[in-house]
């Protein structure tokens, strides 16, 4: 059934059919819709198995989470900027003990100077953390990734963290229609957790978590590298299956007329709309111009990038992130991919849109004119700043 | 013992079985003729890896838990014990 939602209570209707046994979360803009709309389901008797658990802090909040997870529950939780880097180290904990929760981000800027807008820095930031990462470029994508996470992350093969993340206000505060499935078409899709991995057995008790000296700790993190490997087969089954339950497409990564494209744009999140219509602007123009998305950042799709972009002259990563001193991080993921290979395109990144601000045609436009003018020959300094008021610097 | 998703330990007690005397640089080696089993090494050692024996015999170091901090030679009063560098 069609409902008309913001960004923010997709990802909360797509949690409450996913029946978490367990939900910690504390509010942060712009995610808070998050909490108060599952507080309400636990309080209007929606969800009557579910515990919420208003905690004090992020930290806490995954820390609740980890101890939920550690028993075998299913446990989800929602947040934002400063409240993903408070609960930074328990991302790792997360992982490192294989406890598959499933944790809605809405992508915002990270202070100094406080921001309260769309940014990808925060998860960009918790990229090694071990956890499996989706970005939705709409709402119905965040509703569904969010059902997906649970799916891809309790699968026995794979056992490990997820996150949805939907870009601040573009996404999460914005009013599109969803669709969405009925109670009983989500239970067929997403089965009940039984996890065999953990457990609280007074008559059989094991250490969870325990001391990893030397002599296991690279072995225990080589698997946690083999479930994010093996990640990479289970996503594609798990977007097969929605696929055909659903009847909507999902793809790691998203070519959009890329084919004979001399230039192509590579995105996350919600741009990625903006960019395609900026494509089909450039093609009436003549101009060989492709897009793709990337859905899944973590695995890292390299095997289904490296073909869409091997033929093309240059690849644009266009970076709501930043890492000073460097420059994008889906650049540097990017050019780890064609490193290795004959032909290889010409690689750029283009720092834009960082704490709310708008990316329109007319930034596109300018990273169409770089992109030509190497072509052409010229040197560029990278990364490339798009948009920069150099009347404001002092 | 294979490890366990997670690193899970299913079976307690699974500290015995690993054996700290592997961090070891400097191992204490006791000349029983200057030794006068005072006893002093096993109270002070921090790892119990000194064990008393009978009184006219020196003490025994329990090399799977001996870390080779060197306090038994430091505190030793006849200066019995020599920390010899261990080749591995």
């Amino acid at each position: 059934m069609k409902q008309i939602l913001k960004g923010n209570e997709a990802a909360a209707v797509a949690a409450k059919l996913a029946k978490p046994d367990v939900v910690a979360a504390y509010p942060i803009t712009p995610s808070t819709d998050f909490p108060e709309k599952m507080s309400e389901y636990v309080a209007n008797g929606e969800l009557p198995y579910t515990q919420f658990l208003p905690v004090e802090s992020e930290h806490s909040a995954m820390s609740a989470c980890v101890g939920a997870a550690a028993v075998g529950a299913r446990v989800c939780t929602a947040t934002s900027s400063q409240g993903l880097e408070l609960m930074h180290e328990i991302l790792f904990i997360a992982s490192g003990m294989r406890l598959p929760i499933v944790l809605y981000n809405a992508n915002r800027a990270l202070s100094a100077p406080i921001n309260i807008w769309c940014d990808q820095q925060d998860s960009i930031s918790a990229r090694d953390t071990g956890w499996i990462q989706f970005y939705g470029e709409n709402n119905q994508e965040g509703f569904d990734l969010m059902l997906i996470s649970f799916k891809v992350a309790e699968d026995p093969r794979v056992l490990l963290p997820a996150m949805t993340c939907l870009d601040a206000f573009v996404c999460t505060h914005t009013f599109e229609p969803v669709d969405v499935p009925s109670q009983e078409e989500v239970d067929a899709f997403l089965p009940s957790y039984k996890p065999k991995h953990v457990k609280l057995d007074p008559k059989d008790p094991w250490t969870l978590g325990p001391f990893g000296v030397p002599e296991y700790y690279q072995e225990i993190r080589y698997t946690q590298h083999l479930a994010m490997k093996n990640a990479e087969k289970v996503i594609d089954e798990v977007f097969k299956d929605f696929e055909k339950r659903f009847g909507r497409k999902y793809q790691k990564v998203n070519p959009y007329k890329v084919e004979d494209a001399d230039i192509i744009f590579i995105t996350i999140g919600s741009v990625s709309g903006t960019t395609k219509e900026f494509v089909d602007k450039a093609r009436k123009e003549g101009k060989k111009v492709g897009a793709i998305k990337l859905t899944v950042l973590r695995p890292f799709p390299f095997k289904e990038i490296l073909p869409l972009i091997k033929n093309a002259k240059i690849v644009a990563t266009l970076e709501r992130n930043i890492s000073m001193g460097y420059g994008g991080a889906v650049y540097a993921d990017l050019a780890g991919t064609i490193i290795n290979e004959k032909d290889r395109p010409f690689l750029l990144d283009f720092i834009l849109g960082l704490g709310g601000r708008d990316i329109t045609f007319k930034d596109l436009e300018e990273i169409l004119n770089v992109c030509e003018d190497v072509i052409k020959g010229k040197k560029v300094e990278r990364p490339v700043w798009i948009g920069v008021n150099k009347e404001l610097i002092p | 013992m294979k490890i366990e998703i997670g690193g899970v330990i299913k079976k307690p007690g699974s500290s015995m079985e690993y054996k700290t005397g592997g961090w070891r640089t400097f191992k204490p080696v006791i000349d029983p003729k200057k030794c006068i089993s005072c006893w002093i090494c096993v109270g002070f050692c921090p790892d119990a890896a000194m064990e008393k024996t009978e009184r006219g015999k020196p003490p025994i170091v329990d090399y799977d838990y001996c870390k080779g901090c060197g306090i038994c030679a430091n505190e030793c009063p006849k200066n019995a014990i020599e920390m010899v560098l261990e080749e591995k």
